[in-house]
């Protein structure tokens, strides 16, 4: 990971796109604009970080903005790790997608799309993929509700049979 | 049952319904020429040659595949919402059940990022019997693909000789934890139990007889003509390619790129060990296997290294906050006592805060992402299981070979579904 | 080059050859001497076939080779499939019961054993699949997660009661082999219609919670 100081620099070469710096644990993180992630990554490809290790959403119900987005980024060459966020609120969940440059986030994407109910501009195929393609609702959103079946006990064994008739 | 009407029913609804396909729109179908007709084959979800419930769309001229779409889904579990429910300690379970041929993996990687967050530091033998048992997993792991794999190819003999070994695997799982998959050793700040006695005797004369075995095993599958010509200089991709995809593990190894996060960021004492990389030239089929089979024989290297040098010391850390204290101690310390009931009941609280740690997993970087807001359940928690972005390395593989060379290149790039439906 | 003879020389004159009538069998004709019985009639005649013959209703006959050839249908979803796999291995040896014929085409199976968790989306396929095996046809429930929610109780999965009908439930997560072997055993003798009574008949017991 770049350490802190590396990090601040690398901030400041982003200028405007980058909001705000983390350094916890020994790991750098990048909060950004999302109207720049396009080219904010690109300019992350140009310094040496040329491996998308993953993309991947994340609900941070009950603060606003309430959708975010990761991007890990890995520089093989220097075993550096960088990760960039995105925050964007539940009403307006636009974000460029970058399949174009990085051909990794096809499926990553869709599965943000899917879970999260993010949409992801000029993306080639964006449909569900783990849920069927009618399924409604964004499973992994906080408020959704997990679901399931009511455990069977056999002291309500009996009740169970009843209803069932 | 006759359908409801049209109508009511989503396009998705009606094309799943309908048992040929043929409303799908096949790309590039020439125009009114017949010779270069397009047909759109469903493979799966239940498939002999599929690993696993994936269904693959493919479009064939004749024997060739010219496009290839995977459809994924079928089995998701909802892990990752449901561990949003539990306490730490009880995500472990749910987690393990991902990628479901290597547990100890998705525990150790899910284990390390609470470690991380947490900050309590694992003792060096709790460290040392990780590695056992992270690679005796790994041999499990390539036993299975190599059983399956051989399977696909026809050689179905391999398949019995595989299930054979892994059940020697098994067992030393079974001594040390009590269960033979899905174990629960691994706990945050260590291992639950300490190895018993004889596991050490039964582990070495498992490591002298598996590199023998790895030989029959490779003896046999070099020497069959079939397995020769299905594999060499099918399903080649280069390497741009597959990182621009994003692919790790094996798959990279053998296209020449020798990215192993054991050797590139060490975790849970791997630098102490002396192991080689095996790399392909070529990067086609066999080369993946051979790279697979050459891993199985470092595992053993590895294991011979970690039972030499296994320190004494604790099995788990002292942070009673963390780790449950011993039975013993119930009896005689208050403290220990509350601390027991504590953890029991709530779960250790984990202060707030975004961690992502990757690891090493038989199929490549298998990563785990935990956010924590500062209570006992964690707030997300992601898998970036690595078969799920080395699917996408499928379409490449298998374009323009014959129907035969996308069976093997989907052996060969090992999917397990329930890391990639999760 | 002269053969030796093996073993010791057979004199074709000497084996007799004997005819065996059965009306001659039934009335005793062989037997010689004292234990030859006379004209047997009735419960004697019945008692002495009982002895000799074996018989049996042809539903139990059909029953007993359908029990004993199962052809289940490769079938795994999940963490249960490697165990299910581990059963057709060489320790423990589905073999030696005669079910190790796994049927790719479901037309030519007849015993589904679900191993894995079902989600919503292979709900559907799971239930044509089982449509399109062929009458008689059973079906093993393998596993928490296909016979309750199992660990994951959630929005993505489906119990497999809820859209087909199983016979025989498997718990465990994984079940070990020898659960598996249990499973389909007991799904045996079910078939060879002489099925294990439940605890609750066995014991003349009741659960703890529904004691008064």
């Amino acid at each position: 990971m770049p350490d802190a100081t590396g990090l601040e620099l690398l901030a400041q070469e982003l200028g405007d796109a980058a909001i705000e710096t983390v350094y916890f644990r020994e790991r750098a993180t990048v909060v950004i604009d999302p109207a720049h992630i396009r080219e904010v990554l690109g300019k992350l490809r140009a310094k040496g970080f040329s491996f998308l290790a993953s993309v991947h959403g994340v609900d941070y119900y009950p603060e606003e903005p309430r959708l975010g987005v990761h991007y890990e980024l890995l520089d093989m060459s220097r075993v550096d790790r960088l990760t960039v966020k995105l925050r964007v609120p539940l009403e307006e969940p636009e974000v460029d997608s970058v399949t174009a440059e990085w051909p990794t986030a096809d499926h990553q994407e869709r599965e943000v799309y899917d879970m999260f109910g993010v949409v992801f501009r000029g993306h080639p195929d964006l449909r569900r993929i783990l849920m069927p393609e009618d399924y409604e609702g964004h499973p992994q959103r906080r408020d959704f509700p997990v679901g399931g079946e009511p455990v069977l006990f056999t002291r309500d064994e009996g009740q169970w049979l009843e209803s069932r008739e | 049952m006759s359908p409801p009407e049209t109508t009511e029913l989503s396009d998705y609804r009606r094309r799943e319904q309908s048992i040929t396909l043929s409303q799908l729109e096949t790309p590039g179908q020439g125009e009114g020429d017949r010779t270069q007709e397009l047909l759109t084959l469903n493979f799966g979800p239940h498939h002999p040659a599929t690993h696993g419930v994936l269904r693959l769309l493919v479009t064939l001229q004749g024997e060739i595949v010219r496009d290839l779409k995977p459809i994924i889904g079928y089995v998701h579990t909802g892990i990752e919402k449901t561990a949003e429910e539990k306490a730490y300690w009880k995500v472990i379970p749910v987690v393990e059940r991902m990628d479901y041929l290597s547990y100890y993996f998705n525990a150790m990687a899910y284990i390390g990022a609470v470690e991380a967050l947490v900050e309590v530091e694992v003792p060096r033998r709790a460290q040392y019997l990780r590695v056992i048992h992270l690679e005796l997993n790994r041999i499990a792991s390539h036993l299975i693909w190599l059983g399956t794999g051989a399977l696909d190819l026809g050689a179905v003999s391999i398949f019995l000789y595989c299930l054979r070994e892994r059940e020697k695997v098994l067992d030393l799982f079974e001594m040390s934890s009590g269960a033979r998959m899905h174990t629960r050793y691994f706990q945050v700040g260590g291992v639950i139990e300490d190895i018993p006695t004889g596991f050490a005797a039964k582990l070495r004369e498992f490591l002298k007889i598996m590199p023998e075995r790895a030989d029959e095993y490779g003896a046999i599958l070099n020497s069959n003509e079939i397995v020769l010509q299905r594999l060499r200089g099918t399903g080649v991709v280069p390497v741009e390619t597959l990182l621009g995809l994003g692919v790790t593990g094996p798959l990279l190894r053998a296209a020449g790129n020798p990215w192993d996060l054991r050797k590139a960021a060490p975790y849970s004492s791997y630098e102490d060990f002396d192991f080689k990389i095996p790399i392909g030239e070529v990067g086609d089929n066999y080369d993946r296997f051979a790279c697979r089979l050459a891993e199985i024989y470092e595992s053993v290297k590895i294991l011979e290294q970690a039972l030499d040098g296994l320190p004494e010391g604790p099995h788990m850390t002292g942070d009673r906050k963390i780790a449950l204290p011993p039975r013993h101690e119930l009896a005689t310390s208050m403290e220990a006592l509350i601390h027991h009931f504590k953890l029991v009941t709530e779960g250790f609280r984990v202060p707030p805060g975004e961690v992502y740690n990757p690891i090493e997993s038989p199929r490549g970087e298998l990563a785990c992402f935990v956010r924590s807001d500062g209570s006992s359940k964690p707030a997300r928690v992601h898998m970036r299981d690595p078969s799920f972005v080395n699917l996408q390395a499928l379409a490449p593989m298998a374009k323009g070979s014959y129907i035969a060379d996308m069976i093997a290149a989907t052996a060969m790039l090992d999917p397990i579904l329930g890391g990639i439906d999760r | 080059m002269k053969r030796e003879p093996l073993g010791t020389a057979v004199d074709p004159k000497g084996l007799r050859v004997r005819s065996l009538n059965a009306e001659q069998m039934l009335r005793g004709a062989e037997l010689e001497g004292a234990n030859r019985p006379a004209h047997l009639e009735g419960t004697e005649l019945e008692a002495y076939v009982a002895e000799r013959v074996l018989t049996t209703t042809l539903d139990s006959a059909v029953a007993w080779a359908r029990s004993n050839s199962f052809f289940p249908l490769a079938f795994g979803l999940a963490c249960c499939a490697m165990e299910q796999f581990q059963t057709a291995g060489p320790r423990m040896d589905i073999a030696r019961f005669g079910f190790e014929a796994f049927r790719a085409s479901p037309r030519q199976a007849d015993l589904i054993i679900l191993a894995g968790r079902v989600s919503i989306k292979m709900a559907p396929v799971i239930r044509r699949l089982y449509d399109q095996m062929l009458e008689p046809k059973w079906a093993i429930s393998m596993g928490a997660c296909c016979s309750s929610m199992g660990v994951f109780n959630n929005y993505a999965l489906v119990p497999a009661d809820k859209f087909m009908p199983i016979d025989v439930h498997v718990p465990g997560c994984p079940p070990r082999p020898e659960a598996l072997m249990h499973g389909i055993l007991k799904l045996r003798d079910l078939v060879q219609n002489d099925p294990e009574a439940g605890w609750r008949e066995r014991y003349e017991a009741v659960g703890t919670e529904e004691r008064p």
